[in-house]
């Protein structure tokens, strides 16, 4: 049984068949997976889930996949924690971490990825490729491993070390390009054409990738006793995990598995140093106009994000705000996480958490909303961003005189 | 001057399948005009009712974004490369 009616063109609602396909051929808008949720409500109920694996494929009846078996190193069900620490630094009274540090490679790109390869496969694909500023190709190549697929992984040549092991250690083909991730991304969507014969995860099976994105919307909803939060507060890189997001909070409740998603409000968060999405929200205008990308934050570092408008549509007709933070907040503020809530995370995080900050600053967020945010990817990703920010607080010979000398008996936090 | 323009898959219909066009102009913009003279069909794809590029359009002059440099009215000297490539990006989040 398949849900999946086809799919859509957002921009001129053109239709097109469930295949391997991400673009409008007349206009080039992105296509969307367009599903029979009457048919999705007639198999789902909390019960049903509930009774699933304790991984994001519990919600497999509102994946684009049918009956396929997944392609899962269990990303996904990953704790939603009580932010009370943080929240109290930051003036917020009910705060929530949704923690995707915790996924098989670190990230919640597993989540797309994992939906991304089962649909290759069901398509027939036998190389899985990508261009990546890193979590994605960590992912894909991890995957790929699991499937037993063969991968092709582009990432910028100036990427984080870990990122580069954590892709090269699965075997894969790992080409890096000289050039930012819109360019290795160009070099991606021209391959696309020319090699027609592999899945390139973010590419032409994008608009079934994408949809993974919708599984940490159907978490938190869950992990709240399915109940739809206040406020929702995502980074923003292509836009897409913002817009999948919301649109899995409404799918929730359009098959009525919660009560309604009328009073969510989402916001975004970028760099300063990337923040195109941002700039476009506080000049209150529609058009996205591109950027060179300058940040720490490479994992957010798009600077022609492709799902931008829908972001920000989603963004404003939710009420909500989008905030842009220096390379300094973004330090402070993954610091800030780990002190308080014992999660470290990359510098994504660090973006996340530092405009959780500056949107309470600013009202935007109210001090008693139900505030989700989510930490997207784990600290030793990018450990090189916080050289010289985190060393050791004294360097000692091992001797117990030595040891005094640095730690006093009188230090108030030893007593 | 000759120059050459890349076409992506998702166009290659208009072109009997080429995906490599060499034409005469001496700007972005008259490139692509002189594309849909060639091959009737590229200009209502490639540009809005107001003959600006459309938003999932980009147009790159060698390796860089034509919105970077001077848009539509982009000088094309003799052998340039121009590509029309799918705004989709992916990338991280």
């Amino acid at each position: 049984m398949s849900s999946v009616l086809g799919l859509r063109c957002r921009e001129c609602d053109r239709q097109f068949p469930a295949e391997a396909l991400h673009v409008c051929d007349f206009c080039f808008g992105p296509l969307e997976v367009s599903y029979d949720y009457d048919a999705i409500a007639a198999v789902t109920s909390r019960a049903s889930i509930e009774a699933g694996p304790r991984t994001m494929w519990r919600y497999h009846s509102l994946l684009p996949v049918g009956n396929e078996t997944p392609v899962s190193l269990g990303a996904g069900f990953t704790p939603l924690v009580r932010a009370e620490r943080l929240g109290a630094e930051l003036g917020l009274k009910d705060l929530w971490l949704k923690d995707d540090t915790a996924n098989p490679t670190g990230s919640f790109k597993d989540r797309v990825v994992s939906v991304a390869l089962t649909k290759a496969r069901q398509l027939g694909f036998k190389v899985a490729a990508c261009a990546s500023t890193g979590n994605l190709a960590n992912s894909v190549a991890a995957h790929a491993a699991r499937a037993g697929m063969a991968s092709v992984v582009l990432i910028p040549s100036n990427l984080e070390k870990a990122k580069v092991m954590m892709t090269t250690v699965y075997g894969g083909q790992v080409i890096a390009v000289d050039g930012n991730y819109d360019d290795v991304n160009r070099l991606c969507a021209e391959l696309t054409s020319e090699r027609p014969s592999w899945a390139f995860v973010n590419v032409n099976v994008r608009s079934y990738y994408a949809e993974g994105s919708k599984t940490l919307a159907f978490e938190i909803a869950e992990q709240l006793g399915w109940q739809v939060p206040d406020h929702v507060v995502v980074p923003i890189a292509s836009g897409s995990q913002l817009t999948k997001i919301a649109k899995g909070f409404s799918e929730l409740a359009t098959v009525g598995l919660v009560d309604g998603d009328g009073s969510l409000r989402i916001s975004g968060a970028q760099a300063q140093g990337c923040s195109p999405v941002a700039t476009a929200f506080n000049k209150n205008i529609d058009a996205i106009a591109p950027v060179k990308p300058d940040t720490i934050a490479k994992s957010l570092a798009i600077g022609n994000p492709a799902d931008g408008y829908y972001a920000l549509a989603a963004i404003k007709n939710s009420g909500g705000g989008c905030g842009s933070v220096t390379d300094g907040e973004i330090i402070d503020a993954i610091k800030l996480l780990a002190r308080t809530e014992g999660i470290f995370a990359e510098t994504a995080g660090g973006v996340t958490v530092a405009t959780l900050a500056q949107l309470a600053q600013r009202g935007v967020i109210d001090l008693n909303e139900k505030t989700v945010a989510i930490i997207s990817g784990h600290g030793l990703k990018t450990v090189e961003a916080l050289t010289g920010h985190v060393d050791p607080n004294h360097t000692i010979p091992a001797t117990l005189d030595a040891f005094d000398a640095a730690v006093g008996f009188d230090d108030p936090l030893f007593n | 001057m000759p120059i050459i323009v890349r076409v992506p898959t998702q166009l290659r219909q208009l072109t009997a399948g080429v995906g490599e066009i060499t034409l005469e102009a001496q700007t972005v913009g008259e490139a692509l005009t002189a594309l849909d003279v060639q091959y009737p069909g590229f200009g209502e794809r490639l540009f809005d009712d107001a003959g600006a590029l459309r938003r999932f359009v980009n147009v790159f002059l060698a390796d860089e974004d034509v919105r970077f440099l001077e848009g539509l009215a982009t000088p094309t000297p003799e052998n340039s490369v121009i590509s029309i490539v799918p705004a989709v990006a992916g990338g991280s989040i």
